[in-house]
């Protein structure tokens, strides 16, 4: 019989922990339906950030609670969008970029909102996105890095383009994403279909895989394992990350130790928008526009790594001398993103897996 | 009295049984379902021509031998440290068992990162070229399942009666004998219970075949993955579900025949565990071979976590209470581990109550054969989660469970109840060979000497099935804290796990987040640790009692 105690004494103290635990994720409001015009729900990927501080700004300012769904990749987040939108799961949606926006559309996702844009911004509209479904909040590039204190050490010239990794002076010398699995190698893969052209791109990854290239699942293994910079110190002196990763790598005596080969980016945007079928449409427009505004543009770097799209938004220190952007990255139609995908990753796979 | 029994059964199985069909039936029947319908037209044709792709072929093939490989490791070098750690006695073995639990709940994404920081061209095990190797793969996975087939069959051992053993070794029989012919046996359905439940986790691991396979392998998980999330290519995603469930299925019914309980009506009696002797040195030392797979990877976890600047610090640790390197988090880890406690509480006691319904359902002995098929029916209905694709369910979830009755896409619910059904199988598993070796006739007694249902259960099935209980909530509580499937793609609002965290961090630039990402995978392992350590000892003590 004192199992049968003890049995009841652990269920209830269950129950006990329970309740609170339940309740616990209930009692900011974050339960469905009833008051849907005090709260606006932002649906967005696992990488985005924003501080508690402009989180309090922008519900002071709009009125609004703010709740904030981040889960899965760009494409997940795009995908998802898609197989509800006849009932989203939310208000806005932050985090659409320029390899997915066209799906997105197309598929009648998202609502029209023709935000105020701050200056510069307009460069970055989605092209073709003529009824102003998706607005441009931040910006970066993908592109080649380089250890230089190991190109010094060892006495060889940097690589400069793509053609050069295939070079036998930078045999087994470079790791990257792989196309399927990672949104930075997934734009690596545009921007050599960009260089090569439609029927080129295979040739050029088949020399590049035969002079040593490593794949890896995402960008934190290609980095923070496989190059000689890295958390985990690896052998390969040339990676592919983003712009703005040389201001990551700073040595404290006022340089840096890697930088970013600026004629091998391909440009990402990522954008904000109204998703169609919204409960709360004001709130989302109200978000939009917190997006691009100049406190929030201007904590972007800190938060997600990227560069804002407001050319009057003030860089961090190490941003302003370390991060260099392209003058004239390579991109591609998002409409021809949109309907090459699928053969492109197939034969991608097919080219590397040989 | 027949129809009484059966509509009472059905009462106990009722609540689970709609519970799944609920959370799992639905969701992923209406993710498939998707895949059948072009255009607004019922169209098979997309889903059949899937299905005849060498491709296809490729990934089923590649995916049925790496999880069978696997899970013949997690086998083999399971079973020697079940014996060691469950029948032998000696000081720190509580701690060890604890220990052995710890890479069942570590994140992929992080273990791949160690795992690969011991195996690249430039770490300690870089000669022996097994960067992207199919052999990484199968280590990886024989390191996250092993616990699963040590826990398992351990516990079945432990209460194993040591007397039909002893006999045979009075009448001569050797070591190897008494193994083969009378141990051997006896723990066949813990065995084969366990290692149906590590094909599955296997057949279904997503970041270990991509990680350690270097993108050049692909597995169905693999492959549905990219379908969904990048492609939207339904039909090819549901003909890749349906092959999942389909190849399940078969295993199921395979494992059910291997099944075969042992005969009940033989006495029980639990050996008190005994100091090694000299012919323990074999399984001794398979021991110690398996506590050095699971500790290298977590050692370079540990020491990553102390190292920063390029010198021994705590600062990793310390800036656990932050949001990291720049706002890099939406909550800081300490928060996300309060979450992850929380959920792992709920989550173990669904998995308890539906696991513990479902075992005494179907270890009843069954009067007619028919009612024997359908408990295991049954018993297969509920290990079909474990095996189908956490993109499938969590997409399904956001399609189906989208509108009254049933609008429970936003609930706080839904994470601990999909982290519940991964633990479910595990319950049932352990629980299920115990119940099964209850003799009926103890039932039967209380029943004459005036017990009702509840207090013959009281008196006759807790008492053994007790240790065995708190040994499986270990289990679950053990599987929520670490699940990041499923819960990646529910993990809602400001409420992130601690995986789900650590997975942000490493994704992120800059050493700092790096150094967190490690000390909070630490944390997350030391929590679990401890966890298991106390489930254990109190499991121990009320068996005291008995």
């Amino acid at each position: 019989m004192r199992h049968l105690a003890t049995a009841a004494a652990l269920v209830a103290a269950a129950l006990v922990t329970t309740s609170c635990s339940l309740v616990g994720g209930d009692d900011d409001g974050s339960d469905g339906g009833g008051d849907g015009g005090k709260r606006v729900v932002l649906v967005t990927h696992e990488s985005f950030v924003m501080s508690d501080e402009l989180q309090q700004q922008f519900e002071k300012e709009s009125g609004y609670d703010l709740v904030i769904r981040a889960s899965g990749d760009a494409g997940a987040l795009t995908n998802k969008l898609v197989l509800t939108k006849d009932d989203p799961t939310g208000d806005a949606v932050f985090g659409i970029d320029n390899t997915f926006g066209s799906r997105a559309i197309d598929e009648g996702v998202l609502a029209p909102y023709d935000a105020k844009l701050p200056e510069g911004a307009a460069d970055y509209a989605l092209p073709g996105d003529d009824e102003h479904d998706l607005t441009p909040v931040d910006t970066g590039n993908v592109c080649v890095n380089v250890d230089d204190t190991w190109f010094a050490d060892h006495g060889v010239p940097e690589p400069q383009t793509l053609d050069d990794l295939t070079q036998p002076a930078y045999r087994d010398l470079f790791v990257t994403p792989g196309a399927t699995t990672s949104s930075p190698g997934l734009a690596f893969l545009l921007a050599t279909i960009a260089e090569y052209g439609d029927d080129g791109w295979q040739d050029y990854w088949t020399r590049l895989m035969d002079n040593g290239a490593e794949l890896t699942q995402g960008w934190s293994d290609a980095y923070e394992v496989d190059f000689t910079q890295g958390g985990g110190g690896g052998d390969r002196p040339i990676v592919l990350s983003y712009d703005s990763s040389p201001a990551f790598t700073v040595d404290g005596q006022g340089g840096t130790t890697t930088s970013a080969l600026l004629d091998t980016c391909f440009r990402q945007i990522e954008y904000a928008g109204v998703l169609a079928g919204a409960d709360n449409p004001e709130g989302a427009q109200a978000l939009v526009d917190f997006m691009v505004s100049r406190p929030f543009q201007e904590a972007l770097p800190e938060a997600m790594y990227v560069f804002p799209v407001d050319a009057g938004a003030a860089l961090p220190a190490d941003w302003a001398s370390f991060a260099k952007q392209p003058d004239d990255a390579y991109s591609l139609d998002p409409a021809d993103i949109a309907e090459h995908r699928e053969e492109w990753l197939r034969d991608w796979s097919d080219v590397t897996s040989r | 009295m027949t129809a009484r029994r059966l509509l009472t059964l059905a009462g106990l199985a009722l609540g689970p049984v709609l519970v799944l069909a609920v959370f799992f039936v639905l969701p992923v029947s209406g993710m498939v379902g998707r895949g059948f319908v072009v255009d607004g037209r019922f169209d098979p044709g997309g889903v059949v021509e899937v299905l005849g792709r060498p491709r296809t072929h490729r990934v089923l093939w590649f995916t049925v031998w790496s999880a069978g490989l696997a899970t013949l490791a997690s086998v083999l070098l399971g079973l020697p440290a079940a014996y060691v750690l469950y029948r032998l006695s000696f000081p720190g073995r509580l701690v060890l068992r604890a220990l052995l639990l710890v890479p069942f709940v570590l994140p992929t994404v992080v273990v791949g990162v160690a795992f690969r920081l011991l195996i690249n061209d430039s770490g300690p095990l870089g000669p022996l070229g097994l960067d992207g190797t199919p052999v990484a793969i199968i280590a990886g996975l024989t390191f996250f399942n092993v616990a699963v087939v040590i826990r398992a069959v351990g516990i079945a051992w432990e209460s194993l009666d040591p007397r039909p053993g002893e006999a045979a070794a009075a009448l001569g029989a050797s070591p190897a004998q008494v193994f083969r012919t009378v141990t051997l046996p006896a723990l066949r359905p813990a065995l084969v219970g366990a290692a149906s439940v590590v094909f599955l986790f296997c057949a279904t691991s997503f970041g270990v075949v991509l990680t350690l396979g270097g993108l050049r392998y692909s597995s169905v998980e693999t492959e549905i993955y990219l379908l969904t999330t990048q492609l939207l290519d339904l039909p090819a995603a549901a003909a890749l579900s349906i092959l999942q469930l389909l190849a399940i299925t078969a295993l199921l019914l395979l494992v059910g025949r291997l099944r075969a309980s042992p005969d009940p009506t033989v006495e029980r009696r639990t050996a008190r565990p005994r100091r090694p002797r000299r012919p323990d040195v074999v399984p001794v030392a398979l021991t110690v071979l398996v506590l050095a797979l699971v500790a290298a990877p977590i050692l370079t976890l540990v020491v990553g976590s102390l190292r920063a600047d390029d010198a021994w610090t705590l600062a990793n640790y310390q800036r656990l209470t932050t949001v990291g390197d720049g706002n890099a988090l939406l909550v800081p880890v300490t928060d996300a581990l309060v979450i992850s406690l929380r959920t792992a509480v709920d989550a173990t006691w669904m998995a308890l109550l539906l696991g513990g319904l479902i075992s005494v359902v179907v270890s009843r002995r069954s009067l007619t054969g028919g009612e024997r098929r359908l408990r295991g029916a049954l018993d297969g209905f509920f290990m079909l989660p474990l095996g189908v694709s956490a993109v499938t369910l969590g997409f399904g979830f956001l399609i189906t469970l989208d509108r009254p009755p049933l609008s429970l896409r936003d609930s706080p619910l839904l994470v601990p109840v999909a982290q519940a059904l991964v633990a479910l199988p595990l319950v049932v598993r352990t629980l299920v060979p115990v119940l099964t070796g209850i003799d009926d006739r103890q039932r039967q007694a209380a029943a004459s000497l005036g017990a009702g249902p509840l207090r013959a259960f009281a008196t006759v099935d807790l008492p053994l099935v007790w240790r065995p209980l708190v040994a499986a909530a270990g289990f679950a509580f053990a599987v929520s804290l670490g699940e990041f499937g499923a819960t990646s793609f529910l993990a809602r609002d400001e409420h992130p796990t601690l995986p789900v965290v650590i997975y942000q961090l490493i994704g992120r630039p800059g050493g700092e987040n790096f150094g967190m990402a490690l000390s909070a995978s630490v944390v997350l392992a030391a929590t679990t640790a401890i966890v298991v350590l106390v489930v254990d000892r109190f499991g121990g003590r009320s068996l005291g009692t008995v």
